[in-house]
């Protein structure tokens, strides 16, 4: 049985929250680096090159590259021949407390949900705990903006709806999020499982990088078909038209029930951030 | 061409503004978000005057992240609008004539800005840190126990905004995509 301190926890959250919050990763720069030289309608072109300048003042100066640092979604895989010495939540919420003071990032959370005083500290952390083989802790955090996370919305739909139900769905969503959600977005989906396996496939789902398709070839041509449909929407960067409305599709599916299809679209905006790190 | 805004925002010039417009603002502007909103609506159902002067004002939808040493602000993009469309009627009604955010807005608001005369920008949504280089001054100068949802008050230099929605309803989130999808078909 290996032993990991939670002080080791701690830090490592902290330092992810910082890096998370203020450098993208390359497989959106990239995505939104080519988009911006394929965009046939001006505005949105400038729009693009703004992006670009935002998040290149984010990586030099390490501030935030968007004022809504998010709620911390934190994602474990622990393995199990891994024991931790101390309270795990309790280590991963100091990480996210210590991060999100010393980086200088938004405290974004309120204690109830009706009372709405804000804790202060962007505690507690939504966490998802997964137990996997092994003898390493896999830690993401997945700073979460609640522009897109609004835009958000799941359906229980017959599995007599099908594959075109789904679709139909997905574009109804983002069509009705329109510019909400600061567009281009990413566009998680969850299908399959049940109510809140969906929502929390649709959230995985935004973790994968942009630039790998799903594994299961059908999977990955919907996620393309999809992003095409989307993309011929018109909505464009800002909701002030143009091509680039989304910057992926990615589906995460499971099996289900003989009687359902549960379908959630989680909407991230272009700020789709998360950083990994395994102990 | 951008055209240049120098604040206090006149209603006869937001008359002149047309949706689609680049515009960069040159002056002072508040912040103000959900919470901020909330407090300002009761101080006017109460008929009790409000902690900033809101005629000819521009209010920034924004909760900016905290200043690090040597900064004036932290990143400070605008929030989604829609969840002020219940506060904003009344705060136009009052003489505030310019709104920056990002997202739709409802009837309710849009027919406020027509009666009254009262603009709605848009900034970059998750373009705070660009932004912030705009924002020259800020301070606090209302509700500081709202943390990032305070209301602050920005001396801002050229900041970067475009008419979504103008003084006669015209909106750019009707007009941009249908315009694109006419010339892209």
């Amino acid at each position: 049985m290996r032993e990991i301190d939670a002080l080791t926890i701690t830090n490592t959250v902290k330092k992810l929250c910082i890096d998370a919050n203020c450098h993208l990763g390359c497989d959106i720069k990239n995505r939104i680096a080519e988009c911006a030289k394929d965009e046939p309608w001006p505005t949105a072109k400038g729009i693009l090159e703004q992006i670009i300048k935002n998040y290149t003042i984010a990586d030099s100066e390490n501030v935030p590259v968007c004022q809504d640092t998010g709620v911390a979604c934190i994602f474990l895989k622990i393995g199990q021949d891994v024991h931790i010495n101390g309270n795990l939540t309790d280590a991963i919420n100091e990480g996210v407390r210590q991060g999100y003071s010393e980086g200088f990032l938004r405290k974004s959370v309120v204690r109830d949900p009706l009372d709405r005083v804000n804790t202060g500290d962007n505690t507690p952390a939504m966490i998802y705990y997964e137990i996997v083989e092994g003898d390493k802790v896999e830690i993401t955090v997945a700073p979460k903006g609640f522009g897109s996370e609004n835009m958000s919305a799941i359906a229980m739909l017959r599995p007599s709806d099908g594959v075109n139900g789904v679709k139909d769905f997905v574009l109804k969503t983002v069509l009705e999020a329109g510019p909400n959600p600061c567009p281009p977005i990413v566009v998680g989906v969850g299908i399959g499982g049940t109510f809140d396996k969906a929502a929390y496939l649709a959230k995985k789902a935004l973790l994968r990088p942009i630039d790998k398709p799903n594994e299961t070839p059908f999977y990955a041509d919907l996620e393309k078909e999809l992003l095409e449909k989307i993309n011929a929407l018109g909505i464009g960067p800002q909701g002030f038209g143009g091509k680039t409305t989304a910057l992926a599709v990615n589906i995460e599916h499971f099996p289900t029930h003989i009687a359902g299809l549960p379908v959630a679209v989680n909407i991230n905006c272009h700020v789709t951030r998360h950083k990994t790190e395994v102990i | 061409m951008q055209i240049k805004i120098n604040t206090p925002l006149t209603r006869k010039k937001v008359k002149t503004l047309k949706a689609g417009d680049s515009c960069l603002i040159s002056g002072t502007i508040y912040t103000a978000r959900d919470a901020a909103h909330k407090r300002l609506k009761a101080l006017i159902d109460e008929n009790k005057p409000l902690p900033i002067d809101v005629k000819d004002s521009i209010i920034y939808f924004v909760g900016p992240t905290p200043a690090k040493d040597g900064q004036v602000i932290g990143s400070a993009g605008p929030t989604t609008s829609y969840r002020m469309d219940a506060y904003s009627p009344d705060l136009i009604r009052l003489g505030q004539t310019g709104m920056i955010g990002k997202g739709k807005r409802n009837n309710e608001v849009i027919s406020a800005m027509k009666t009254h005369g009262a603009v709605y920008f848009g900034a970059i949504g998750g373009c705070g840190a660009l932004l912030s280089k705009c924002i020259k001054k800020s301070e606090i100068v209302a509700y500081a126990d709202l943390g990032a949802e305070a209301i602050y008050k920005l001396e801002v230099e050229d900041f970067p905004v475009v008419v979504i929605i103008d003084s006669n309803g015209n909106n750019l989130y009707e007009t941009g995509p249908k315009d694109y999808l006419k010339q892209n078909k």
